[in-house]
Order: structure tokens, then C-alpha cells, then sequence
């Protein structure tokens, strides 16, 4: 049997933690059909087709598909799930809202935020804020999982030629209705993709201050991150929030600005490559998990290290 | 209106958990236990509600062993009005604990059940969108705001974008995020009066719910170590190091 994987796109692009699923998807089998929930989203279809690993299509298209309700999706997944061995989708808010709801409907024990793949059955997810691993079985027959998309390369996007088949929407729900998403468009690159993540703290002490981390950020084309006590602080926006219940992160070099370091917030960072501690509090937590740990006043650091930066003649993009 | 908020007993948020050398979980054994973080912002959420006129009775629902019963007790100190334990022992899914759940929503029928978005030990995330299926209630996930109406709740929801804002018709299931609010401490009178307050005992098997675990823990353990870092002296050896050693800038 296939694997169908469901795909989240704004019916424009696909998202891109979708290609991440998309590799963990063919790791479980290659007879990959990916499915296309939206409305006016040909542009989707096609971009989809292009991708190699995919070997199939679905695509679903129709007005009440406008913005993702997770009642609609799934009453559309429904229609087709028979001829899969598999429903896959990534485990950011995109499909940890849906998948939970198409595996309860199929009488499954959902498999969340697997790391790998061990096998058809078997996976690797961490548990406890990442602070242990389980390798799990699934022995349910047909299985619903959720991929971790940090943990998996993104998908080549060109190369393939995939069939795109139009298939008729499902029915739609009159208890759930969208008014509106604030999005905040930034030029920076995404928090959850991005080669380097600074990441500020309640050290930062207000929002204001938050000035000193986007210097950094514009210097080394880095996502701006932070703990859950600034989001909380009201410093920045919860989309930049990592950690366990915010978004985990996985950075060439992720430099962790006034953070204590609380088991939460590690468990969104501590797969990064090189990790960067700058903090005034010499036993901070952070500095456990930091490979270069700089015990410093942060109002005296950052300027004084967007000033080295500033000395090198290139910086990597 | 009648509100049932499902709550969760985990190992405190702030342990540093250990794995069990078997292999076969972690270290339970004097261990603090708390209430699942998340699940006390969906009792203070129903807690608020019922304080501003909206609703009259408060439902503190627990499933687990024996003294998961502490966290309906606590929910109780701080203002819900009664509970229930569903009694099981051993590790339970999210999937039979959804089931367990519809059971209760069949005897109580309340407008709304709230519960926390995640849990903190198996971080499945996954319970209150199974009930809201197994019900064909609309779910509100990861809720920064609840706005209560007639006979809606315009919901205010977490996502990786920003925030998102739908709206709901009732009865729906609403999965809390931390920050909905602030939950409260109980005060020792009202840890008192909880004492008095009633707690249904139900064993699971009278329900006719299946709890056997459709997944297998194969094994359980540490994640790999990082190697040790060490520190530097000045900003000035970091950027040498991030460049020259570390080749990341």
C-alpha cells in the first residue's frame, strides 16, 4: 500500500516543512501520494508535482477550502484513507491540530513527532521535552503519524512529474468558522528553517531592549527566537517562542541571549549544531548544554559582538 | 452553561527526569508530581468564566491511577465545583483517554470541555482533537483568548504563523495554551473547602472502554550527550572561535 501525506500550503506555496515530511514520508515507503486540500491552488498542485520523491498528486480543490479548518481537512482525508497504509503529516500547529482528529475517526493511535524512521512500524520520538527518547511500535493497521521536520532534510523540489489527480471536495462543517490570522511578514528567514537563530530572554528586561538581539539578526541574516518568559514578559510575538510548547529549532549556530536555560526551552534548541551562551549568571543552565559559553553582562556583549562582527570581512550568508 | 475540564497528573515540569537503566520508562518513584501545566490554564480559564456569570457548574475530570486524584482535588481548591476519577492503572493512550472522556460527556453533557493543549511527559498532543472527533464537536486548539457568546466562543489560537481567530459553535472542546492566562493559587480555606467537595470514583472497565495500548514502547533512553563546551574570556576569543574553530559565521 502508499503512503499519503497531507500537505500544508497557503494555496499559493507549499509550506516547507512539508518537503521535510515529505522525506520522512518516502523513508516509510516511496510509493508516496501527496494530498492537496485548497481552493484556487493549481500553482500548489503543480510546485507538488515537481517534487521527486512524490509520486502521485491528489488534489482537492474547492472555495470552502479557502483557509485550513481542521473539521473540513479532515472530513476530506476520510474520503480517501482506505487505500493507505500510512497518513502522514508534519508536527508543527498545522498538523498537530489535524492529525489527531483523522486518527481518532479512524480508531488509531496516533505516532507524534517522530525523529526517525526505524522502520514501517517503529519510530523514534522524544519524549519529556526531549530529555529521553522512545522507540515505539505502532500495531495498529493502518497508522497516522506526525513528523518532526527539523529532524529530516527538506525534499528536493525539482526533478519529478508526478500525475496531479482532481478529486471531489468532502462536506463542510457549519460549527467552525476562520475570521482572521495575523501573520507578521518579516524579511528575515524563518524561525524554523533558518541557519542561525539568536534567541533573547527574560535577561533582555523589556521589549525595547529586544534591539540589541535584531542588530545581531540583521548582521548575520539570522531568525529572531525567545524563551517562553519573554514571550510570556510580553517582549516579542509568540510566533518567535522555542521550546518545548513553542517551536523547536534545529540552527547551525543558535545563540541563546539572557536565557537561563529551563528544561522547556532546551528542548527546543539543544539539537543545534553550535550552540552560543551569553549570560551574566556563570551557573546558568544554558551554559550545560552551550559548546562556547560567554559569562558576561548581555547590554555590554552584544554591542560589543555586533562591533566584532563588524571587524570580519565576510560573513556566510 | 456547564463546563468539564480534563486534567492531567505528570511529573513536576521542573524535574529533571531520569531513564529507568532497563530501558522500559523513566524514574516515577519519589518523584513530585503536578498538575500537566497547560491543564491548570484550562481550569483557570473555567474558573473565570463561571466568575464572570457565564457559566454555573464546573467539572474536574482526571483518568489515570489512584493519586491522579490529587489534581482533580486541586482543581477543586481553586474553583471548580465537583469531580470525577476515572480509575485505570497502567500507561493509557490519548486515544482510549479521548474515549473515556466521550463516556463522560454523554453523562454530563456539558457546553464546553477545555483541557490542556499538550502534555509535558508524552507531549502528544493529541486528546482533546481526538474527543472533539469522536463527539463531531468543532475544536479550538492551542487558545490564547477565549471569547464567550451566546451560544459560541470566538477563539484566539496559537499558530506558527502569529495568531489565528475562529470561531466556534458550542458545544466545542478547547485545547488551552500556556498563555491564556495566569492560573491561580489556592488559598488554605479554599484547599479546605475542597476537601469536602465530591469526587466520583468510575472504573474504566465499567465504561466499555478499550485501554489496552495499540503502541508499543520498545525501549526508552537518554538521548545521545553533547559534548562539553567550554567558555570564553571576552566577545572578542567568541567570534574567533565561531569563526575559526566552529566555521559558522
Amino acid at each position: 500500500m502508499s503512503v499519503l501525506l497531507i500537505a500544508e500550503h497557503n494555496n499559493k506555496e507549499v509550506k516547507p516543512f512539508t518537503l521535510n515530511a515529505i522525506t520522512a514520508a518516502s523513508q516509510i515507503d516511496q510509493d508516496l501520494h501527496v494530498l492537496l486540500i485548497g481552493s484556487k491552488a493549481d500553482d500548489v498542485a503543480k510546485s507538488l508535482s515537481e517534487v521527486s520523491l512524490v509520486k502521485k498528486v491528489l488534489h482537492i480543490d474547492h472555495e470552502i477550502y479557502e483557509n485550513y479548518i481542521a473539521e473540513n481537512y479532515t472530513a476530506a482525508i476520510l474520503k480517501h484513507a482506505d487505500k493507505y497504509s500510512h497518513i502522514i503529516c508534519s508536527a508543527n500547529t498545522f498538523g498537530k491540530n489535524l492529525m489527531p482528529r483523522v486518527a481518532a475517526l479512524l480508531d488509531i493511535s496516533q505516532v507524534s513527532d517522530i525523529i526517525k524512521v526505524i522502520s514501517p512500524d517503529t519510530f523514534l520520538r522524544p519524549i519529556y521535552a526531549g530529555n529521553a527518547f522512545a522507540t515505539v511500535k505502532s500495531n495498529d493497521e493502518k497508522k497516522c503519524v506526525t513528523i518532526r521536520p527539523t529532524s529530516f532534510e527538506a525534499a528536493e523540489t525539482t526533478g519529478g512529474s508526478a500525475e496531479i489527480e482532481k478529486i471531489d471536495a468532502a462536506d463542510q462543517t457549519e460549527n467552525t468558522k476562520f475570521i482572521n490570522r495575523e501573520e507578521i511578514k518579516s524579511d528575515r528567514p524563518e524561525l524554523g528553517t533558518a541557519r542561525i537563530v539568536i534567541s533573547g530572554g527574560r535577561g533582555l528586561q523589556s521589549g525595547e531592549n529586544f534591539k540589541l538581539i535584531t542588530d545581531v539578526a540583521d548582521k548575520l541574516n539570522a531568525a529572531i527566537g525567545a524563551s517562553r518568559a519573554a514571550v510570556d514578559a510580553g517582549y516579542i510575538t509568540n510566533e518567535h517562542q522555542v521550546g518545548q510548547t513553542g517551536k523547536v529549532v534545529v540552527p547551525d549556530l543558535y545563540i541563546a541571549v539572557g536565557i537561563s536555560g529551563a528544561i522547556q526551552h532546551l528542548a527546543g534548541m539543544k539539537e543545534s549544531k553550535v550552540i552560543v551562551a551569553i549570560n551574566k549568571d556563570g551557573e546558568a543552565p544554558i551554559f550545560s548544554v552551550a559548546d562556547y559559553g560567554l559569562e558576561a553582562d548581555l547590554f555590554e556583549a552584544l554591542p560589543q559582538f555586533l562591533e566584532e562582527l563588524n571587524k570580519l570581512n565576510t560573513i556566510q550568508k | 452553561m456547564k463546563i468539564l475540564v480534563a486534567v492531567k497528573r505528570v511529573i513536576d515540569y521542573n524535574v529533571q527526569i531520569r531513564v529507568k537503566e532497563d530501558g522500559s520508562g523513566v524514574v516515577t518513584d519519589n518523584v513530585k508530581m503536578s498538575t500537566n501545566p497547560p491543564d491548570d490554564n484550562a481550569i483557570e480559564e473555567a474558573v473565570k468564566i463561571k466568575e464572570a456569570g457565564k457559566a454555573k457548574e464546573i467539572i474536574a475530570v482526571t483518568v489515570g491511577e489512584e493519586k491522579a486524584q490529587e489534581t482533580v482535588r486541586k482543581a477543586l481548591a481553586v474553583g471548580a465545583d465537583r469531580g470525577i476519577h476515572v480509575k485505570v492503572d497502567g500507561t493509557i493512550e490519548p486515544l482510549a483517554v479521548s474515549k473515556i472522556l466521550k463516556k463522560i460527556v454523554e453523562k454530563e453533557n456539558p457546553d464546553l470541555v477545555f483541557m490542556g493543549k499538550q502534555a509535558i511527559d508524552d507531549d502528544c498532543n493529541q486528546t482533546g482533537q481526538m474527543l472533539a472527533a469522536h463527539l463531531n464537536w468543532p475544536q479550538a486548539t492551542f487558545a490564547s483568548k477565549i471569547e464567550v457568546n451566546d451560544k459560541s466562543l470566538q477563539v484566539t489560537r496559537e499558530v506558527d504563523e502569529g495568531l489565528e481567530t475562529i470561531e466556534v459553535n458550542t458545544p466545542a472542546i478547547v485545547t488551552c495554551d500556556l498563555r491564556l492566562n495566569e492560573p491561580r493559587y489556592a488559598s488554605l480555606p479554599n484547599i479546605m473547602k475542597a476537601k469536602k467537595k465530591p469526587i466520583e470514583q468510575i472504573n474504566a472497565s465499567d465504561l466499555g472502554v478499550d485501554t489496552n495500548p495499540r503502541i508499543e514502547h520498545i525501549k526508552i533512553e537518554e538521548p545521545p550527550k553533547r559534548k562539553a563546551g567550554i567558555k570564553v574570556a571576552s566577545v572578542e576569543e567568541l567570534v574567533q572561535k565561531l569563526k575559526n574553530e566552529a566555521k559558522v559565521i
